[in-house]
């Protein structure tokens, strides 16, 4: 029996089973992409405007591809002009441009002047999809309709209605699809809801004449009122929760989910230089921290940018076309693919990056999303400001050299905070015992300079 | 009993103080703990441009005795709770909106719209601004729906009915939606959590400038406000369902007060708007003769 595999996020992707040895590690290295941080992490881009909305829905499913299966429900009957292949580099690049960055600054010469700045990012993340194959299902049984079944691209695409969810767990378990159980109470409610059910599985032959060897997003269009993902399917059977990360697209400004609260991640902190080489632990220990402190119910902003530009940028911003790809349709394609940063190119587009763990216990309720009128820009950006090591002397080189003991502990005590790690150790890593610990005059000894 | 003087003299305040403090420490734990995307620039604009237009409105519309700060303080501090917007002009405006329909928007010396109502619904419709339904943590819920329910006891909450009625309507019917549906009763009860509903409820449907003159009357009110809410939230899926729903119904006031008419309502004689009943001290929860 074929299983279903549940990309992680399973945002949309509703009724998938995850599968244990689908389950990948992600590791992550500074200034690399191509790796992931998170375990068990799903993208989705949604590109919406005026209840118009396409959504790219990507999942890190490595393993068997014949094992491999999404359920997503969507609002309508999709044609199968609705229903698109995306680039996965495309998304990359998406992901690239708004992952949480460090940034480097060098402390001038208190002697001189003359400044010296190099940024350099960590992007984090990215997709991997795996390969896969699977078969066409025959039609229906106990109610359900195939309202409509598509080829497209690597992918067989069947459209599914059903009048009562029992009807609907026979039909998908009859046809190879593993339920988790406790999935037919949400299949019921939505159903009820008037959903339909999107099924999405790897034709092997098609693959292999597309001489594919990963999984390629998946991208459908449709217009609707809601602006929501339905999570729920995701964590029936999810072991553990889960990661999600959304892309939103949007005319007018930021996005925020309604029933869950929007946290800002700390941003703009200066941690100690020795993070450069573990960035990736620091980033997602600082996540974990921040699902902590919201109870588990928070849903955090990364990114919130105009796409014009960026500062610094973790890569470029996306190119017309690249928008275009991910279902930016407002935007007129005019004008050269141009790249590169501080362009000014008018786009009238504005990223949101937001990022959630959630389980069935903390988010019982699909998210929910509106778009507001907030332009201002956001980014998770941490600092790594490097002392001036020069030999210069001079009263204010004096004096700089006695506050970098004071400005380490304080940055150990912010990474502390932030990620939860034992000062201790922090201090260790750090080398702050050696250093010169200057002559730390008492408050009153330098108010009265006795 | 010295619970009972308390009680009594707690009761002989103004209500409006109680709202006045009540929101103030909402406000103050958003800013600090929940970081509120509200800067407090904003909060001094939206207070000092709300005070200022209430004094304007009382010295131009001669149709109310004196200044006084209480009602616009309440309507502000509801806005800073509520609104958000990137622009200290747009704060200003919707705190003229709010204080300044008051006065112009008027039927048979009765204003017709909640102000802050009024004021989130002209922001929000016009895209200046948005409401950012999920700021509120749990523990910012419970606390504050426990201030909510403790004022109504210790206040002389002469019209608590139109806000009970309104939520036993509003969760009701968001239960048996869950019910329906197969749904787990978390979900629901995640649907309530949000202070925006506890401000409406206790806040602004509340109003009793704004509901009608009768119980019979109120309870009905509420009863179409939910519907109205619940088509919004659920049948246009659009969030703030309750703000649309109140500002539809809202101009049916009047008619209401034509069909069931009685006293009207004024701040220092609190009145269920039954002739002569003597102001309830605690909420009363047995059934209320009816009058008409």
């Amino acid at each position: 029996m074929k299983r279903i595999a549940v990309p992680l996020l399973t945002l949309f992707i509703g009724l998938c089973t995850w599968s244990g040895e689908a389950s990948a590690f992600c590791g992550f290295y500074v200034g690399k992409a191509d790796t992931k941080l998170f375990n068990k992490a799903s993208e989705v881009a949604i590109a919406r405007h005026d209840n118009k909305t396409v959504i790219t829905m990507a999942n890190d499913f490595k393993g068997d591809v014949k094992e491999f299966a999404m359920v997503v429900p969507v609002p309508t009957v999709l044609e199968k002009e609705q229903i698109h292949v995306g680039d996965p580099a495309v998304l990359k690049h998406l992901a690239d441009y708004s992952a949480p960055r460090l940034v480097e600054y060098f402390d001038e010469n208190p002697c001189r002047r003359y400044d010296m700045m190099q940024d350099r990012m960590g992007a984090m993340k990215s997709i991997a999809p795996a390969a896969a194959e699977a078969k066409r299902e025959r039609d229906q049984v106990l109610g359900v309709t195939v309202e409509a079944q598509y080829l497209v691209g690597e992918y067989d695409i069947l459209i599914l209605s059903a009048k009562e969810s029992a009807g609907l767990e026979t039909w998908l378990t009859g046809n190879g699809y593993k339920i988790p159980s406790g999935a037919s109470a949400v299949l019921h409610s939505y159903l009820k809801q008037n959903l339909k059910f999107f099924v999405a599985k790897v034709n092997l032959g098609e693959q292999t004449k597309l001489g594919l060897t990963h999984l390629r997003p998946l991208q459908i269009a449709f217009e609707s009122p809601k602006f929501m993902l339905p999570i729920r399917l995701g964590t029936v059977n999810a072991d553990g929760a889960q990661e999600l990360f959304i892309y939103f697209l949007t005319k007018q400004g930021r996005v925020e989910t309604l029933n869950y609260r929007t946290v800002r991640l700390p941003e703009a902190q200066e941690i100690p230089l020795y993070v450069k080489d573990k960035f990736g632990d620091f980033y997602r220990d600082l996540f974990t921290q921040q699902v902590k402190r919201e109870s588990e119910r928070g849903v955090f902003l990364e990114y919130a940018w105009d796409m014009n530009w960026c500062d610094p940028c973790a890569a470029n911003p996306l190119s017309v076309e690249e928008l275009r790809g991910l279902g930016v349709f407002w935007q007129d394609s005019f004008g050269s693919p141009q790249r590169g940063r501080s362009i000014p190119m008018a786009q009238n587009v504005f990223l949101t990056r937001l990022h959630v763990r959630y389980d069935a216990a903390h988010f019982p309720e699909d998210l929910m999303f509106q778009e507001t009128s907030d332009r201002s820009n956001f980014q998770a950006r941490y600092i790594l400001r490097h002392p001036w090591t020069g030999t210069d002397e001079c009263a204010a080189a004096t004096t700089y050299r006695q506050q970098l003991r004071e400005r380490y502990e304080k940055e150990a005590q912010t990474l502390a905070t932030l990620t939860g790690w034992s000062i201790g150790e922090i201090r260790k890593q750090m080398n702050i015992a050696s250093l010169p610990v200057g002559d730390e005059k008492k408050w009153y000894q330098r108010l009265w300079n006795n | 009993m010295g619970l009972d003087r308390l009680k009594t003299q707690l009761s002989a305040l103004d209500p409006r103080l109680y709202q006045i403090a009540s929101l103030s420490t909402l406000l103050l734990y958003g800013l600090i703990w929940l970081h509120f995307d509200i800067s407090v620039i904003q909060i001094a604009v939206t207070l000092g441009t709300a005070l200022l237009t209430q004094y304007a409105g009382t010295r131009f519309y001669n149709n109310l005795p004196a200044f006084d700060p209480k009602s616009p303080l309440i309507s502000a501090l509801s806005l800073c709770l509520l609104l958000r917007t990137d622009h200290l002009e747009v704060a200003a405006l919707a705190a003229v909106v709010a204080i300044g329909s008051k006065f112009v928007i008027r039927w048979k010396d009765k204003h017709v719209f909640n102000p802050t109502n009024l004021a989130l619904v002209v922001m929000i419709g016009s895209g200046l601004g948005w409401i950012s339904p999920g700021q509120w943590g749990q523990v910012a819920w419970f606390g504050f729906l426990i201030a909510c329910l403790g004022s109504l006891v210790v206040t002389r909450a002469a019209r608590a009915d139109v806000t009970l009625a309104f939520l036993s309507f509003y969760v009701g019917l968001l239960i048996a939606r869950a019910l329906w549906l197969g749904d787990p009763l978390t979900i629901p009860l995640h649907q309530i959590e949000s202070g925006a509903l506890l401000i409406f409820a206790f806040f602004m449907i509340s109003d009793p400038k704004t509901t009608p003159d009768s119980r019979t009357g109120r309870i009905i009110y509420a009863l179409f406000v939910t519907l109205a809410a619940i088509y919004v939230q659920f049948g246009l899926f659009r969030p703030n369902g309750p703000l649309w729903g109140l500002i539809a119904c809202a101009p049916f006031v009047p008619l209401i007060d034509r069909l069931l008419p009685a006293v009207r309502y004024d701040w220092s004689r609190p009145t269920t708007g039954q002739p002569s009943a003597p102001v309830p001290l605690i909420l009363s929860l047995h059934p209320q003769r009816r009058f008409s």
